[in-house]
């Protein structure tokens, strides 16, 4: 647990005598106390508190691999541990695992639906699962044999009421953890398929999950169409921590890497950042300018910035702390429907509408040049030097063996 | 008349138990979530403010990584002349 509980309070059993109206009159009490204790803990914001912290400066990235191949909208993406490896599912009902250094397909499977809004890697590697409008989560163990028809050893895990939003392996290949248009998360056994959690407290779609990290113990966070935010324990399946402060569909939601906090990413073009031991939200991310939904949403491995692709095909970085955007990201011809960091934290994916996935990160090392003024060398494509002055301050790329400019 | 009046009750009763039962549930979970210790955002802004400082260093995207490390280095190169 993330934080501590008054026992006895918490495990006071309701008495069979108590009636509606008692019952009615405690709950309205109880949520008033609820919201005067979180309103007088909420003695500073987020912002104010980072003031003191250096900006990001310029901040740009460029993309390095472009993933073609998808027949259709790409819904869905997970990374492989192995930090190189990329499952994505689409519209057409494909799923296709890829090699993103090499940007080859390594394997390919056609689902019997489409819409496959969900896709992981297992944490071995050796498995992917992926689901939509069947209703079911299936895992598909990746053979070294590129021939073999890997739509032979399919398993069907899960099985919902309506379509599958998303899923994800737990710590190991064995469970796995599916959230659904029917309003509830599930937790599974891989080898059984048998249902081994249920978690009900949504009013309606789940339209997304994500694991606590694995240090910070068994529990997992859900955004839904009912524009709450549940923290579930997974053992006993109940609601540990509930948030309603967006405005709209809840599409992504992911843990600060501490494991204190974690983002949303909504229809209401917003993301906003919720404090667990705090118990409310603490900052939100928006501007004027931007009025159309986030999809998904990334920290990157400091927690310092957030990534969130949104239905305008763009990509917006936010500094977390100071709540600034640092850089807004073109290059999607349509929406970014999901967004991954890297493992390792070196890079990041986005999926689109567009049918492509595109890896983009930081690229060189800058440093920042004392003097007052900096002469720039460019470099044409016909390879004519012209001098330009440029004023300081100017980061000059430093790199052994070429400069590179461009997109 | 009477049966009539009997099923009307008995429907009402029913409902009004199923009402009770999830009444009970909400003031539950209320009482659960009431019971929670929080602490102030000052401290859980300043603990994920030195979370963010700690690890900086150790992100590459805040740092960039030197094309000889970048496991997704271009590959085109263009020489410098």
């Amino acid at each position: 647990m993330r934080f501590s509980i008054n026992p006895e309070m918490a495990t006071q059993e309701v008495q069979p005598n108590e009636t509606l109206t008692n019952l009615k009159a405690e709950s309205d009490t109880l949520k008033t106390k609820l919201e005067d204790e979180r309103a007088k803990l909420h003695d500073v914001e987020l912002h104010q508190v980072a003031e003191k912290v250096d900006g990001l400066g310029q901040f740009i990235m460029k993309t390095r691999r472009t993933l073609k191949g998808h027949g259709n909208k790409v819904l869905c993406m997970d990374w492989c541990k192995d930090k190189r490896r990329i499952v994505s599912s689409s519209q057409d009902g494909k799923v296709i695992v890829w090699d993103a250094f090499t940007t080859n397909k390594e394997h390919a499977v056609t689902m019997p639906c489409t819409w496959v809004m969900a896709c992981a890697y297992a944490p071995s590697g050796c498995a992917v699962a992926c689901g939509g409008l069947d209703n079911k989560c299936s895992v598909y163990p990746l053979s070294l044999d590129k021939n073999e028809n890997l739509a032979a050893k399919k398993k069907s895990v899960a099985m919902h009421t309506n379509y599958l939003s998303a899923c994800s392996f737990t710590n190991s290949d064995m469970q796995i953890l599916t959230s659904s248009g029917d309003g509830t998360c599930a937790l599974w056994d891989v080898e059984s398929g048998q249902l081994l959690q249920s978690f009900h407290g949504h009013a309606a779609d789940v339209l997304c999950l994500d694991l606590a990290p694995s240090e910070t113990g068994n529990t997992f966070v859900s955004g839904g169409c009912d524009k709450k935010a549940n923290v579930w324990d997974m053992r006993s399946g109940q609601c540990i921590q509930s948030f309603e402060t967006h405005e709209s569909d809840i599409n992504s939601v992911r843990y600060y890497p501490s494991g204190d906090a974690f983002a949303s990413g909504s229809d209401d073009a917003t993301c906003r950042l919720y404090d667990l031991r705090a118990d409310r939200e603490v900052a939100i991310y928006s501007k004027e300018s931007i009025i159309f939904g986030a999809s998904s949403v990334d920290f990157s491995l400091s927690g310092r910035l957030l990534f969130g692709g949104y239905n305008d095909y763009t990509i917006n970085v936010w500094d977390v702390l100071k709540g600034t955007r640092v850089s807004i990201l073109f290059g999607h011809e349509n929406r970014v429907s999901t967004l991954r960091l890297s493992p390792d934290g070196t890079a990041f994916c986005s999926g689109s509408w567009d049918h492509t996935l595109r890896v983009r990160d930081r690229g060189y090392h800058l440093e920042p040049v004392t003097s007052a003024t900096v002469c720039l060398i460019l470099v044409s494509s016909s390879s004519c030097l012209s001098l330009m002055p440029v004023p300081s301050p100017f980061y000059f790329i430093r790199t052994a063996s070429f400069i590179t400019f461009g997109p | 008349m009477c049966d009539h009046q009997c099923f009307v009750y008995e429907i009402v009763k029913m409902s009004g138990s199923s009402n009770l039962v999830a009444m009970k549930k909400i003031v539950q979970q209320l009482r659960f979530e009431a019971s929670i210790n929080r602490v102030k955002v000052s401290q859980a802004a300043a603990d994920l403010q030195q979370f963010c400082m700690q690890n900086a260093l150790q992100d590459p995207l805040l740092t960039g990584v030197s094309s000889s490390t970048n496991p997704f280095r271009p590959q085109k190169v263009c020489s410098f002349l």
